[in-house]
């Protein structure tokens, strides 16, 4: 007797890897003594090391100058190191990279949907193939009935929440964020800083955040790097023990204020140390 | 009696605005119209009272008597000049674009040959024309290659300048993706030229006719087939200074047509998305 056909029913590559707790949590690429020059002799990034373990969500924190953005490129590739080496564990894929910029950076001649399916566009896929990918993936950022609007009618949120959506609708290994919310009130910022840890929550993603609040990388991440400027380099690693999901209620617990005190105290010797 | 909701007042300030508002829609058309009955009333007043002769200066109803009894010859001839016209504007589209492209995607191509678009753009194409009609036999050829010459560069220009205006993010994001060289031109540089050529296309619409009008006077030779250039010309020889005034309302009657008819295209194109083209609620 033959095997019934199965239904054709179709889970897409969105979900979803479990996150491990720190410490247990498998290797996915590392910085090894990365420098950066520019041609004008600035040394934007001094000896940068950082391993990235699958789950984490690192936050670049540190004053304008400290390489932090720098540092954003050289993983994205945008920018070759002067010196040092990056390297991902079993190499690096085409579609291993999910990246937000500052502004939300959509087309604004195409649809929601059209920006969304921009990655796989650019690997030759067809709109059909990937369509519930992307249907999934503004699910997620909560703008599913927006799918055939164009950007110019949407808020400076919602438009960042595609940006968010385009990154992370190829599923990439890792996702870096450029000082995504920098941009936006505080209310919308907290909005979207919620959602993001519950995005994360669902998917189990890896980000880069880089941020100059003390506030949002605490809230946000478990490993906070501090950084400090001229030259741009890393100073400290602080940990933020704190389980996963955190909500409003964390942002005003006592906790959270005991590690922003301790990030905020490195940020000052980072601070200090460039001055 | 029916009972109805009573509809909220508007506050005055509201209400006024509203009326501005109307007002302003309504003296867009109306006053320009005024202006042109004015002007023809005027005119024709002018040539009555003055008792001008019609071989110097016809009024403006005579002038309309002779658009319609001459109509068959000028509407022949109409559709010669804006044959040579909508043709220029297709090859000056195609070369426009075409080279825009090819300088965009090689820096050499650029160097070596944008120079002498300029070259062919700043030297006046009523002093090339005489050479280019005794080089090229075919007329059609000749009138079409002046048309162009004057046509493409707004195109190129503009085009060219819209290559260069993508968004420096979203050319970090195609370069992530790994996109190849015709990705990022078909799918980012092009919809980002697009309002940048449409705003060129409008000017080349314009500068086609006027091409195609001047390489007519300096082909000259007329009979069968020739456009209505040619047409003002032989009027003048006759001193039939209606005739001429005819054609020359038929010019510009064709230039408005061409000009909206392309303004329409870019609305159509950008409405959807692009600033120039969306109504702001204030």
């Amino acid at each position: 007797m033959g095997r019934l056909p199965t239904l054709p029913m179709r889970m897409t590559d969105l979900i979803h890897r479990q996150i491990l707790p720190l410490g247990a949590r498998p290797h996915l690429m590392q910085l090894q003594q990365v420098g950066k020059v520019f041609n004008g002799g600035v040394t934007a990034l001094h000896d940068m090391s950082l391993a990235v373990q699958e789950g984490d969500f690192i936050s670049l924190l540190g004053p304008s100058g400290c390489g932090k953005s720098t540092a954003l490129r050289l993983i994205a590739g945008l920018s070759t190191p002067t010196s040092g080496r990056i390297s991902w564990e079993g190499g690096k894929g085409a579609g291993d990279l999910g990246v937000v910029f500052q502004e939300p950076t959509l087309m604004p001649w195409a649809t929601v949907a059209q920006n969304v399916f921009l990655p796989f566009r650019l690997r030759g896929k067809s709109f059909a193939e990937v369509k519930p990918e992307i249907d999934e993936a503004l699910d997620l950022v909560g703008l599913a009935k927006f799918a055939d609007t164009y950007p110019r009618q949407l808020s400076g949120g919602m438009k960042m929440r595609v940006s968010i959506a385009r990154a992370l609708v190829t599923n990439p290994r890792l996702i870096l964020m450029d000082e995504p919310f920098a941009a936006l009130d505080e209310i919308t910022r907290h909005k979207l800083n919620t959602d993001l840890l519950a995005l994360r929550e669902r998917i189990g993603c890896t980000v880069i955040f880089v941020t100059h609040s003390v506030f949002e990388s605490v809230f946000l991440s478990d490993r906070i790097i501090v950084m400090a400027a001229r030259p741009g380099r890393v100073i400290e690693e602080v940990q933020v023990t704190a389980p996963y999901p955190r909500d409003e209620v964390f942002r005003t617990s006592a906790d959270y204020a005991a590690h922003c005190q301790v990030a905020s105290a490195a940020l000052h010797r980072a601070m200090g140390e460039a001055a | 009696m029916s009972v109805t909701t009573p509809t909220p007042a508007l506050d005055p300030e509201e209400a006024k605005r509203l009326r501005d508002a109307r007002i302003e829609r309504v003296a867009k058309w109306v006053l320009p119209a005024l202006v042109l009955v004015l002007l023809l009333v005027g005119w024709d007043r002018l040539v009555v009272w003055n008792e001008i002769p019609r071989y110097q200066l016809p009024g403006p109803l005579v002038v309309w008597e002779q658009l319609v009894k001459d109509w068959r010859m000028l509407f022949e001839a109409l559709l010669v000049t804006l044959q040579i016209t909508l043709m220029a504007l297709a090859v000056a589209v195609v070369g426009g674009v075409g080279l825009a492209v090819l300088f965009n995607q090689s820096r050499f191509a650029e160097m070596s040959f944008y120079p002498y678009a300029v070259i062919l753009q700043v030297t006046p194409v009523v002093s090339i024309a005489p050479l280019i009609f005794i080089y090229v036999e075919n007329r059609t050829v000749g009138l079409l290659l002046c048309a162009w010459i004057v046509a493409f560069f707004p195109i190129l220009a503009n085009t060219t300048l819209g290559l260069n205006s993508t968004d420096h993010n979203l050319r970090d994001l195609f370069r992530i993706y790994g996109a190849s060289r015709w990705q990022r031109l078909r799918y980012l540089q092009l919809p980002s030229a697009l309002p940048y050529f449409l705003g060129g296309l409008r000017i080349a619409g314009g500068l086609s006719l006027i091409g195609a009008i001047v390489a007519e006077y300096v082909a000259g030779t007329g009979g069968i087939g020739s456009g209505l250039a040619f047409r003002i010309l032989e009027a003048s020889y006759r001193l039939n200074i209606p005739r001429m005034f005819a054609a020359l309302l038929l010019i510009a009657v064709s230039g408005v047509v061409i000009f909206a008819g392309l303004s329409f295209l870019s609305h159509m194109l950008l409405r959807k998305w692009h600033e120039s083209a969306l109504k702001r609620e204030s």
